[in-house]
């Protein structure tokens, strides 16, 4: 690559995938790879059918099921019908056109956000695209990584390539050292809580300065994962030795001649100190402290030590009729201490914090303690891989033993497609991404929070972070 | 996607206005995983109506829609156009079109001829005077002709053009399919595949 200046990390990897530029019209961008799931794809691969057209390169798509599996019993039948058409359908579509599935049951089987980045398939300076919101997940390694559409898909299959307006560039800026007690979730939770969930509505944000060199790859992951729920199309972080480490000896990481060029080329992937970000937010990591929501989306949250807010605190109509809403299904009182809520479920996994480093943490907090009777707790890994993982490291008996539920790889209680799910009027406190009205079941209730804090509370039956206990 | 250059068909004529695409297609349709099949769930909610015009016996095999003004409202959902591709509608006629659905149409080969209220009427009396006339629409010309009625309708330009060659988006992206190619032999050769690696690794 020739030598460039001005240029911010995102506009890098645009530049770097441009096919065809013209006047007028959107850049066509080349997707190197091409994740596929259960859910989004039946509809584009049956596009391609009608159109008699083939999978341009089933060489850069990967498939694999991981929104309707569930986490037991995965060698019986899928129960739910609908369910079972859609993993049918990818089945069927992954033969007739070539595609790499990993299915229920195969050791590389996961959720798609995690089975990547394990692979090796996610590399720094990479276009990554799938059918859901949290491709933004890859963005940890410098990738510019993003969800489409149905019929996005379909296009990505046809063309490996996707017609694209620019988007804008955010830099988000972390000084400082993050406290011990507070994670790379407790970060973005509170990040999302300052720029709120229209924050990033139409950038590419690139998360950068001191506190963010200094997190591992997974909690990289963790951050660039709840990008989407800032609003943005993207989330990057420069790649680093941090990021090469990571991805060296995986099983697609270039290997000889090809690991020194790709290191070479991965360098140059960083922000010009010349460049200049249509929009910066700056962060005291210092401040940062166990988090957690009380309200029904991911910007509606405060520090642990907090009360749950008053209606009356808003600064505005909407943000009050906001609050009141919120309130009301979560069916909280202004004033409560967030500490003294009392929790049913306690959910670790999904693509947000079902990698192994979450469950390390976990069962380092699960170690000689027990699950409050009054708590159900499930952990559920990212991919079959970190199941085995945990496995070899002894975790899978810490769970158990401290009377947790240990499941097999999928997004389970994340999203209601799944038999996981909880009950109307259930609360649950969970390490996943989305709190909204029903997410995790109809009626249901969540609380997004770290891994550390979800292991606390399942053993306290309230919400509690690692030093209360 | 198919040139549309000219069509002749039977049409029938849908009186009312502000059709959404909650009546096109109900929301229960959208949990398929095909995109095709869907025109069993065409105006759903009508369907069991015996006087209901689609139901008629004279308007059986008819490939032109006569609608009232405002058709295709409401939700986005892309099934709304596949639904009416799928029972054999080729063209739709309407005075206003929803913005999102006509969008929705052009990349999906189903011609949206906008006209005035007065040609709707014309045709509506002409069609269910002689539910066997036949109507043609001429693209290239834009004109609808009918037993001696002839009217111009209005169709943006580049949907013209899309529908004349026959290009969805995928079409045109694939018209650039020597860049792409020349992009591809560019590729640095460290880029992943998702091929399996060999144990050699």
């Amino acid at each position: 690559m020739a030598a460039r200046s001005g240029h911010t990390l995102a506009e890098k990897v645009w530049e770097d995938h441009v096919v065809r530029r013209f006047e007028g019209e959107p850049d066509l961008l080349y997707i190197d790879m091409h994740l596929v799931h259960e859910v989004t794809s039946p509809q584009a691969f049956d596009g391609l059918r009608a159109a008699g057209r083939p999978v341009r390169r089933p060489d850069l798509t990967l498939a694999t099921e991981d929104h309707n599996v569930p986490t037991i019993d995965i060698n019986q039948p899928i129960a739910d019908p609908v369910s079972r058409a859609q993993i049918d359908a990818l089945r069927s579509n992954a033969e007739e056109f070539g595609v790499l599935l990993y299915p229920l049951g195969s050791v590389e089987q996961g959720i798609v956000h995690v089975v990547g980045p394990q692979l090796g398939i996610t590399q720094p300076g990479m276009t990554i695209v799938c059918g859901d919101s949290h491709t933004s997940t890859h963005g940890a390694f410098g990738a510019l990584a993003f969800g489409i559409g149905t019929s996005e898909v379909e296009h990505v299959l046809a063309t490996q390539t996707l017609p694209l307006k620019p988007f804008k560039t955010m830099a988000i800026t972390v000084d400082g050292v993050l406290p011990v007690g507070a994670s790379a979730k407790d970060l973005i939770l509170a990040i999302i809580a300052q720029i709120g969930t229209g924050g990033g509505q139409g950038h590419v944000i690139e998360y950068r300065g001191e506190a963010i060199r200094a997190l591992s790859m997974e909690g990289r992951m963790t951050l660039c994962n709840m990008s989407i729920e800032a609003g943005a199309r993207a989330g990057m972080i420069a790649p680093d030795d941090t990021t090469f480490e990571y991805v060296r000896g995986r099983p697609h990481a270039p290997a000889g001649a090809d690991w020194d060029a790709a290191v070479a080329y991965w360098r140059t992937l960083v922000t010009d100190d010349d460049a200049r970000f249509d929009t910066e937010v700056f962060i005291d990591a210092t401040a940062v402290a166990p988090f957690v929501t009380w309200g029904t989306n991911p910007g509606q949250g405060l520090p642990l030590s907090a009360v749950v807010p008053s209606p009356d605190d808003a600064a505005d109509d909407t943000a009050r009729i906001g609050i009141e809403q919120a309130l009301e299904y979560m069916d909280l009182v202004p004033g409560t201490p967030l500490r003294d809520i009392a929790i049913d479920t306690v959910f670790v996994g999904s693509c947000t914090n079902g990698r192994i480093e979450d469950l390390r943490a976990v069962a380092q907090i699960l170690q000689g303690r027990h699950v409050a009777d009054s708590v159900r707790m499930l952990i559920v890994p990212g991919s079959a891989r970190v199941r085995l993982e945990a496995h070899a490291e002894g975790l899978d008996e810490i769970f158990t033993t401290a009377g947790a539920e240990w499941r097999e790889a999928g997004c389970s209680m994340c999203l209601g497609m799944n038999p996981d799910k909880i009950a109307p009027g259930e609360r649950s406190a969970s390490t996943s991404n989305r709190n909204f009205e029903g997410r995790q079941g109809p009626g249901g209730r969540t609380h997004l929070v770290s891994p550390e804090v979800a292991a606390a509370t399942a053993v306290l039956g309230h919400l509690a972070a690692p030093a209360d206990l | 996607m198919e040139k549309f250059l000219i069509h002749t068909g039977t049409a029938a004529p849908l009186r009312r206005s502000n059709v959404d695409t909650d009546q096109i297609i109900p929301a229960e349709y959208l949990k398929r995983v095909t995109r095709t099949g869907f025109e069993d769930g065409l105006f759903k909610g009508w369907r069991n109506d015996p006087d209901f015009v689609l139901n008629r016996p004279e308007y059986q095999g008819v490939s032109v829609l006569v609608a009232g003004p405002d058709f295709g409202t409401g939700s986005s959902r892309e099934h709304a156009v596949w639904a009416l591709n799928d029972f054999g509608f080729k063209v739709v006629i309407s005075s206003r079109f929803a913005d999102i659905f006509r969008g929705n149409s052009g990349k999906a080969g189903l011609l949206t001829a906008a006209v005035d209220q007065s040609v709707v009427e014309e045709l509506w009396a002409i069609i269910e005077a002689d539910p066997a006339a036949a109507v043609t629409i001429d693209l290239q010309a834009q004109t609808i002709t009918c037993v001696g009625m002839n009217a111009s309708f209005d169709v943006d330009p580049y949907v013209r053009w899309r529908l004349l060659e026959g290009l969805d988006d995928i079409g045109i992206t694939l018209r650039y399919a020597y860049e792409v190619a020349a992009y591809e032999s560019a590729r640095p050769s460290f880029k992943p595949t998702s091929a399996e690696p060999t144990a050699a690794r």
